[in-house]
């Protein structure tokens, strides 16, 4: 070897070593971190298994937030919904993007240390081409795919140490939530409501992939439940699973919501379609059904349930309940109490504008139906909230400090369906509504015309709205709320990302992004210093509304596409 | 409703034997010769990787549509029938038709990439590209959009479109399949037909890959 040959292969050799040599060693995720995550992380979903959204961080608060500035952003590459939280353990962050890739970088500076492309098959349709998040377990980083594989990745590399195949993607099953790690365990769910799936929960060996066990949503004829279902139902009965569940330690028991049944025409499964549209209390070890509660029955106006509730104490009548939060789909926020071994219905009231409930029982909380409202083959029905609900699927927040409860809500927003019959075919959509009518199905009111988004804060204990920040269109905006009295969330059409005092609703702060953001934020800390962070990236489900709203508007409004990364901290 | 329920709706690994029941793992004579030979992943689960990947053309029922191809109903069961041009209606909904290779007797069903869209409109209202690779009107485009996939199963007539039932993306069906709306990144594929004695058959393979093209 020349000589300046021999000195560009040292070179060549060394450069990557020192580049690694930069970061800090990757601190793994033990069950302690991960039951009293530090401050400075951000290393799960939720950032704690109660799903709080919450950062305890206040070095960035209402008082100086005017001098929150850009600290550093990174392009993906990718087009579509960018949902997934900016993951942070110790100065390592992992975001996935759309099409199943994990980009690994330093948080600090967002210098790429690797990325993960999952291969997808060239036949594989993606209904909604979206990922929202990684699961952080020892010394591995865990991402769900859209061909339904659970893939575990050496956190300091990116290799793939195992990759385990959870369902069968050419019968519709895909998977697009973040996995939630417990003891040893990684659970995930699948989405495909619109295939005709059955969906399930599954938790596999964190170290090896082999499956330890798996709880179908849907009853089988002969399983308690199952009789809810008309004869040959159940098999395409729907009830998936594509957001993280949360985790009560105390308890073992792990909290899991469920999608809409299958297809959208409850005249085909007559009864309550146990348990679709409801909240699973399942046990962590075993995946035992130990509680539920199904916020409502034989639904027909899509109103996935799927939001994993939250884990608040919250005080009624003198009296400390631990309770179970959730801003439904079906426009009611639902206050439940969990025991060691039951699930107990406790208050129900609407957040939005709903004409579907004409009532709810006082014990039970089962709601009676306006049969004015309730879908049938062959006739225009008119429901409030839109199919879309009064909450979507992003995740609500809960600050300790303030007290209050955070709801990305869609308020005023109705819609008209017409359901016809429907054959299901393997692979297939599995719907019975048009396409043309979903596409036309919003309808708006002189309210809505006025504002559909809203953030809403909530005192739970006095079932008091204390404030509402108005949005004109929609709210597609995750939440997250900090120690700094602040309360983060995108969600608009006009690519805002917005800050406002966590108290009071103020709005003090706001971002023009580079499209629109449907990211769930984080916040963490390098070297004593506070950053916060989300992902701008416009799509799914956000963008067939805005679909649907330019196709009943007079203006059409027009998102940028493409997915970055953003990172903001004080400016000194 | 809230009340308690034990041991319900558990399939423990044996009784569920992993992801692939009865109902949802529908693998068919083909592919379970092309797997007989794959590693069982996991000791509860019988899905085996080479199953859940598309492996274009590694046999007759998986290859593309080919040159001298005739075409058959994918609705209709039973010996294949190649389709006429005299079985394309003008101005109604799409056929969806896949390719026969007659000398083998097969018909190519193994990927959903190989479905194609068959519609027959006045030769006057077709663009001179749409034109020249129709047989007496009658021309076919790829049944799966650029953008994810998705199958495009909606007919608009009001708009000559077809529709992509995911996201909504639209494909002029008289000017080569080009975007009209939605987020498709580029135009459906086409290919070219031929009359054979009034028997549809493929002149011409994929004017470019079908499916999407994910980037990245």
């Amino acid at each position: 070897m020349k000589r300046h040959h021999l000195y560009r292969f040292l070179l060549a050799a060394v450069l990557p070593l020192a580049a690694v040599a930069a970061e800090p060693s990757y601190t793994p995720v033990t069950n302690a971190r991960l039951l009293n995550p530090e401050p400075q992380n951000w290393l799960m979903y939720r950032a704690n298994y109660s799903g709080w959204g919450y950062s305890p961080l206040k070095q960035i608060n209402e008082h100086n937030i005017g001098k929150l500035k850009l600290a550093w952003s990174y392009s993906t590459g990718m087009m579509e919904g960018h949902q997934a939280p900016p993951i942070v353990n110790n100065g390592y962050m992992f975001v996935t993007t759309p099409n199943n890739q994990v980009i690994a970088l330093a948080a600090k500076t967002g210098r790429e240390l690797w990325r993960y492309k999952k291969t997808i098959p060239d036949e594989l349709q993606q209904l909604h081409p979206t990922n929202r998040g990684v699961a952080l377990y020892g010394d591995k980083v865990y991402i769900g795919t859209t061909d339904a594989f659970l893939v575990a990745l050496d956190a300091k590399t990116g290799k793939e140490s195992w990759k385990t195949p959870i369902a069968d993607w050419k019968a519709g099953y895909y998977t697009t939530l973040a996995p939630l790690a417990i003891n040893g365990k990684i659970l995930v769910g699948c989405s495909g409501g619109e295939y005709g799936i059955r969906g399930f929960v599954a938790a596999f060996d964190a170290e090896t992939g082999k499956e330890i066990w798996r709880t179908y949503t849907i009853p089988a004829p002969d399983q308690p439940g199952g009789d809810t279902w008309p004869a040959g139902t159940y098999e395409h009965g729907g009830g998936s699973v594509w957001i993280t569940g949360t985790y009560d330690p105390q308890t073992n028991l792990t909290f899991w919501g469920t999608g809409n049944p299958g297809p959208w025409t409850p005249d085909t499964r007559k009864g309550d379609n146990l348990y679709a549209n409801s909240m699973l209390a399942l046990n962590a070890d075993t995946g035992a059904l130990e509680g539920f509660h199904q916020y409502h029955w034989n639904d027909g106006w899509d109103w996935d349930e799927v939001s994993a509730p939250l884990l608040i104490d919250v005080e009624r009548d003198g009296k400390k309940i631990k309770s179970l939060v959730h801003a439904g789909r079906n426009g009611y926020l639902w206050l439940l109490e969990r025991t060691s071994s039951t699930v107990n219905f406790v208050d129900a009231w609407p957040f939005v504008k709903q004409n579907v409930f004409s009532s709810v029982d006082k014990k039970t909380g089962r709601p009676s139906y306006d049969p004015d409202h309730i879908m049938h083959i062959g006739k225009a029905v008119g429901f409030c909230p839109s199919l879309w609900g009064g909450k979507d699927w992003p995740p609500e927040a809960y600050n300790p400090i303030t007290g209050l409860f955070y709801v990305p809500a869609n308020n005023n927003l109705c819609a008209e369906l017409t359901n016809i019959e429907s054959k299901y075919t393997k692979g297939e959509l599995y719907l019975g509504v048009s396409l043309e009518n979903i596409l036309t199905n919003v309808r708006m009111t002189v309210e809505s015309r006025d504002h559909i988004g809203e953030v809403q804060a909530w005192d739970l204990n006095g079932r008091k709205k204390v404030w509402t920040h108005n949005y004109p269109e929609m709210n597609w905006g995750p939440l997250m709320t900090t120690g700094g009295n602040l309360v983060f969330g995108g969600g608009t059409n006009d690519r805002l990302f917005h800050a406002f005092d966590a108290s009071t609703g103020k709005l003090l702060w706001q971002y023009p992004a580079s499209s629109g953001v449907e990211g769930v934020p984080s916040s963490f800390a390098v070297d004593g210093e506070q950053y916060i962070a989300v992902q701008a990236g416009w799509g799914v489900d956000a963008q067939r509304m805005q679909g649907a709203f330019d196709a009943v508007l007079d203006h059409k409004t027009i998102v940028p596409q493409g997915g970055s990364i953003l990172v903001f901290k004080l400016d000194k | 409703m809230a009340q308690k329920e034990k041991d319900i709706v558990v399939a423990r690994p044996s009784e569920s034997a992993g992801a692939c029941t009865a109902h949802s793992c529908d693998i068919s004579r083909r592919t379970f010769v092309r797997a007989a030979g794959s590693v069982l992943i996991g000791s509860s689960s019988l899905l085996r990787l080479s199953d859940l990947h598309a492996d274009e053309g590694t046999n007759a029922h998986d290859q593309r549509p080919t040159i001298g191809d005739r075409l058959v109903n994918a609705a209709t069961e039973g010996a294949p029938t190649p389709l006429k041009v005299s079985d394309i209606p003008e101005n109604s909904n799409p056929i969806i038709a896949l390719p026969y290779d007659t000398a083998s007797n097969t018909v190519r069903d193994g990927s959903r990439l190989n479905k194609l869209l068959l519609l027959r409109l006045p030769v006057e209202s077709l663009d001179a590209e749409t034109r020249a690779r129709a047989a007496d009107g009658v021309f076919a485009y790829s049944a799966t959009c650029t953008h994810q996939g998705c199958e495009v199963s909606q007919w608009l007539p009001a708009d000559q479109a077809l529709m992509c039932f995911c996201h909504f993306s639209k494909f002029d069906v008289r000017a080569a399949g080009s975007v009209t709306a939605g987020p498709a990144p580029s135009n459906l594929p086409y290919l070219s037909l031929r009359s054979e004695g009034g028997e549809l058959v493929i002149a011409s393979a994929f004017n470019t890959k079908p499916g999407a093209k994910r980037s990245g």
